[in-house]
């Protein structure tokens, strides 16, 4: 799922590597857990399938702008060459459809790789320099060399009583609630030490 | 086969991350004499454009019939250079050659840096640069619009966009390794720096699968200009009636020769690069391997090309034509630059048929030094000598650069290696990410299972 906030009372869980989220992860799905997002250091196009995203709207919309790129540099070339200034050479058309191909395809190339770049951040909300994860203790290895699990704390399947413990025989070094302040070890019966 | 791992070593990802963002965090005193040397050559380049423009384009030793000389031969051989690091990058991603992660980063900043440099000469060319804006159609008091007619103006679009997108692309790759970045950073200013670049990247599972598919959109979308690119500078030549420079193959010939040119730059930087910093577990000789048959391969077409329009020349039956290719530039003023730059660019390349000098950290250095001037020497050649003998024998003029353009060509090197330098002291120089899923991979075929499968 898309992280956008979590719930108070969402569950944060590490692992040491990805192999063991992948299959933590696949496991949690299988036992009825939908609310679930992954942090790692590297992608994971392995979960894509577990994680069930929204079909990504980013590649219709490059092709729009690769369009619209095209048909702006195509118009910029008529304005300018058959409109505004027309200039006969040699009897050539003024028109001169195979000479604006090039900056045509330039244009269209330009106007699809800029919706890419700007749409992915648009899609992402980024930037966005804060998020309830970077306050987990720990949290800043997520992009070096360790891998979390967090699993809303709104899901149908998730309790207090339960998933830490779930988490915990997946594999997990820890777990965490995810507003930041409470260690899930109260519910569980583990405390933070065990962290490395 | 031992000697074909892309990866070495077995320390952890952490401590693979910090060994790779190293260059962030110390600065060798090599890196201090090489800046202070790149420096000397931006101040140089900086005063010969400060004479230039100050004294006008009569101190560059070009004129009427040469009115193309060393400016857009450096324009050339920049633009040229330009081009492995998108091919490195966005081609082999399409591919999908899992090497190109360790190397794509300084390939793709090589790229920009090149094009930084490749921009300001048609800029100084053009003797008044504070017009440059009249190359833009925007509605002037003047009335007058760019003829679109003209190659100079498709060049103008040509390279503006492969500059953009080389410039996001190379962004877009960079988010994540500018979060681990500031992960690891260790003070407060670099943490916020990092952190600002970052964009809030945070890893999470729905940001790399739409990151990932605009990663290989941006891609799909870099690899058709890395051929259109000097395929569209090429028509600058091609499209003239000029002997030497009217011929239908220029557009491949062109790109083939940028590409090789590119990898033998990515091979100068890479070479010290990886030496300095301890980078051959990351960039091992298996990389150098895998870009020094590129190399061979390029240099192949290459030759193919030299002999195939020389051949065409000939075949024509046209005087002009004949006379530029077989007379003028074997035999003619210049001749010994073209005997020098045949023998870089054709001999060069075919020492990599031998697998230990592929591996041969001197060798691949000293040829790739050697390949770059020959292929500086390669469009000198076609603009120099093409221009200075043309039709009628009375306007013949010989053609001898004055020390602006010295200047200019060894200060654009100063500030590429500048730029280089600084880009290797505050920039994740490898891919991290990609790195480390490389090394997931490896690690998960020789357990013998794909993760979690």
């Amino acid at each position: 799922m898309r992280d956008r906030d979590w719930p108070a009372g969402s569950f944060a869980a590490e692992f040491a590597d990805a192999n063991a989220l992948v299959a933590a992860v696949r496991s949690l799905r299988a036992r009825g857990y939908s609310g679930i997002e992954t942090y790692s250091p590297m992608p994971l196009p392995e979960l894509d399938a577990t994680l069930r995203f929204r079909k990504s709207r980013l590649p219709a919309l490059v092709f729009v702008g690769g369009v619209a790129g095209g048909a702006i540099s195509y118009f910029i070339q008529w304005y300018a060459d058959v409109y505004a200034y027309p200039l006969n050479l040699g009897g050539r058309p003024v028109n001169a459809v195979t000479a604006f191909i090039i900056p045509t395809f330039e244009g269209t190339i330009l106007g699809a790789a800029l919706v890419a770049f700007f749409g992915l951040w648009f899609v992402l909300r980024l930037p966005t320099y804060w998020h309830s994860v970077f306050d987990l203790p720990g949290f800043e290895r997520a992009t070096v060399d360790r891998y979390w699990v967090a699993v809303s704390g709104e899901d149908a399947r998730a309790g207090a009583e339960v998933t830490p413990n779930e988490l915990r025989a997946l594999g997990a070094l820890r777990v965490v609630v995810l507003d930041g302040a409470e260690d899930a070890g109260a519910a569980g019966g583990v405390g933070l030490e065990g962290a490395r | 086969m031992n000697d074909r791992v892309l990866l070495h070593g077995n320390a952890g990802d952490a401590a693979l991350t910090d060994s790779l963002l190293a260059p962030l965090w110390r600065t060798p005193s090599l890196w201090w004499m090489l800046f202070v040397v790149s420096c000397a050559g931006t101040v140089l380049f900086v005063f010969s454009i400060y004479w230039t423009i100050a004294k006008g384009i009569g101190t560059w030793g070009n004129n009427i019939p040469v009115a193309w000389a060393f400016a857009i031969t450096d324009f050339v051989w920049w633009i040229g250079i330009g081009h492995a690091g998108t091919f490195i990058s966005a081609f082999l991603l399409l591919l999908n050659q899992k090497w190109r992660g360790s190397v794509n980063r300084v390939a793709e900043a090589m790229t920009i840096f090149a094009l930084v440099n490749a921009a300001m000469f048609p800029l100084l060319h053009l003797g008044r640069p504070w017009f440059f804006y009249w190359l833009a159609p925007y509605p002037a008091t003047m009335g007058v619009w760019p003829n679109f007619k003209s190659s100079l103006p498709w060049d103008v679009a040509a390279v503006t966009t492969y500059f953009t997108v080389s410039l996001l692309f190379w962004y877009m790759g960079l988010v994540p390794d500018l979060a681990s970045a500031r992960d690891r950073a260790v003070s407060r200013a670099r943490k916020l720096a990092y952190g600002i670049f970052a964009l809030g990247w945070r890893g999470s599972g729905y940001q790399w699968q739409r990151y990932r598919i605009a990663y290989v959109l941006l891609a799909a979308l870099a690899t058709p200009l890395v051929i259109s690119v000097h395929s569209v500078v090429s028509l600058d030549f091609a499209i003239a009636q000029l002997p030497g420079w009217h011929s239908t193959i220029f557009p491949p010939y062109f790109v083939v020769g940028a590409i090789y040119s590119g990898l033998a730059m990515v091979l100068m930087l890479l070479i010290p690069l990886r030496r300095a910093f301890h980078f051959e577990d990351v960039i091992t000789e298996a990389h150098l391997d895998r870009i020094a048959k590129l190399m061979l391969a390029m240099g192949l077409m290459l030759a193919y090309s030299y002999a195939m329009e020389t051949f065409m020349a000939w075949y024509s039956g046209d005087h002009f034509e004949r006379y530029t290719y077989l007379f003028s530039r074997p035999f003619g003023p210049y001749a010994v630059l073209y005997w020098i730059m045949t023998a870089l660019n054709v001999l060069t390349p075919n020492i990599f048929w031998s697998r230990r000098l592929r591996r041969s950290t001197p060798a691949l250095f000293i040829a790739s030094f050697g390949i770059l001037i020959g292929m500086w020497l390669e469009r000198f050649a076609i603009i120099v000598t093409s221009l200075n003998r043309d039709f009628l024998p009375s306007s013949w003029h010989f053609y001898a650069p004055s020390w602006v353009d010295f200047g200019l060509l060894a200060g654009s090197i100063g500030l590429f290696g500048m730029l280089f330098l600084l880009f290797i002291r505050y920039v994740p120089t490898v891919a991290l990410s990609e790195v480390k899923r490389l090394r997931l991979e490896l690690a998960n075929e020789a357990a013998g299972e794909v993760a979690g499968a």
